[in-house]
Parts: structure tokens; sequence; C-alpha cells
């Protein structure tokens, strides 16, 4: 089956999605990430969605899913690049996507994980 | 004018009809909003034929009205229907997997809305987005 690739960048997780992604693809990138943040250690992870057509219901319980479980194992979930006409649409739709942080583009979401692992005293030079 | 039937079957067969309505909204005429609008109740709407009606097949067409176009797409399928619908049309209300807003959802980004169903004869929605 085809999964979403997932980057690691310093204490960050990256996924940029690139594909309209069914809901087995969804279900696969929330598995492989919660896999990845406990693998890394990882403190952050940036979703990057710019590419994203529409964000439907299930995609959207999808991304507050993550920002959940990424939470409850101690890391920050920051997603990017949301589309103008999706924004619209979510909220005509009644998503809130509560929990989900957002930024606007990638440089933002990243000084935004930054800014949050900074006021937890949580920056890299702790781990040494 | 173009019309043309999705069979859903699978998850990639919703993908498939939101591709499918991106398509015909485009030819319709339909500017990025509505076009993300429609693509995205399709998508709700595609779902739930998969998963509460079993399988079943879009149809879809532009449509014209005076000098409007729009899209209007049948979403139909022969699974066990629908008891309430009333409830089943409420926000939050699901007897499944999704987050509950994919009737009451679809509804509110449509300018039409239309639904047929009773327990044991399948399930009818009937959408329509104009330029």
């Amino acid at each position: 089956m085809d999964r979403i690739p997932i980057l690691k960048l310093g204490e960050a997780l990256l996924v940029t999605i690139q594909v309209d992604m069914h809901d087995r693809l969804a279900m696969a990138l929330e598995e492989d990430l919660t896999t990845r943040i406990v693998e890394h250690a990882a403190k952050g992870v940036l979703i990057d969605i710019s590419a994203l057509e529409i964000v439907d219901s299930f995609i959207g319980r999808t991304l507050a899913n993550i920002a959940m479980i990424a939470k409850v194992l101690d890391a920050v979930t920051v997603v990017v690049g949301m589309r103008p006409a999706v924004a619209i649409t979510l909220v005509e739709l009644g998503l809130s996507l509560p929990g989900v942080r957002t930024a606007l583009n990638a440089e933002r979401g990243m000084a935004m994980i930054r800014a949050l692992l900074d006021d937890n005293g949580l920056t890299s030079a702790d781990e040494s | 004018m173009a019309a043309s039937t999705i069979t859903i079957r699978s998850g990639e067969d919703v993908v498939r009809v939101r591709q499918e309505v991106r398509r015909t909204a485009i030819e319709a005429g339909l500017g990025l909003v509505d076009q993300t609008k429609i693509v995205t109740a399709a998508s709700e709407l595609a779902r739930n034929t998969l998963d509460y009606g079993k399988g079943g097949e879009a149809r879809m067409e532009i449509v014209q009205a005076g000098a409007r176009r729009g899209v209007r797409i049948v979403f139909e399928d022969n699974g066990p229907g629908i008891a309430d619908i009333e409830l089943a049309m409420k926000d939050g209300y699901t007897s499944g997997k999704g987050m509950g807003l994919g009737l009451g959802g679809a509804r509110r980004l449509c300018n039409e809305f239309a639904i047929e169903s009773a327990p044991g004869k399948g399930t009818r929605v009937t959408i329509a987005r104009w330029k």
C-alpha cells in the first residue's frame, strides 16, 4: 500500500501531503506518525497540507487525532498551508479542528514549534 | 451536457468521485470556492454510500437553468436505508467512524439538497451547486 513519507528535521517530524488521500492512507499516516514520534522522541510534528484541494470530515478528524495522539506523546502538532477555499469550506462544513494548531506556511509553522519548545524548556540543550 | 457515473466500491472510488466532481465543476464554470464546497460535499456523501450504503454509485451532470449553470450529483445505494432521516441529518450524529458531519455538512455546502430513504429501500441523496 502507498505510504506518505515522514522526514525527520531535528526534533521535529515533517509530513507533506501531496496526494489526494483515500481513507486508508490517512489512517496509515496516523499510525506511521505515532510510531515515528516514539522512535525519534520527536517533540514537534509539522504537517503541510498546501497541496490538499479539500479537507473533508474524515481528513479533518485524522488531523485532529494526530494532534491528540502527539500531545499524549509529548509532541506538538502544527498544520500549515491550508488553502483559502479549504478554510472557508471547513468552517461551513462545521469542522473546527479541535486541538490542532495552524500556521500559514511551513516556515511559520517551524518557528511556532521552536517557540513552543523554548517555552517548555525543551530545546535540544537540555538533551545533552 | 457532460454526464458521468462512478461506481463506489472502495476508498479509491471515493477519491475518483472527488476528481470527477472537480472536473465537472470546472467545466460548469464554478469558481474555486464553489468547486471546493461541492467536491467536499461529494466526498462526504460518497463515503456514506460506501460505509453505510455498502456501495453504490454517483451520477453527475452539468445543469442549466436560464443563464445559470451548475453541477448536480445523485448518490444512490441499495443499502439498509435510514430509519430516522431527521436524526441522521443532525450534526454530531454518527452510526459509524465519521465525525457525524456528513449529511448535515454536505447540506450546508450545497444550494440544493434532497434525501430519500427508507429501511430496506436504500438511500438516494441529490445535491446541486450553482454558479
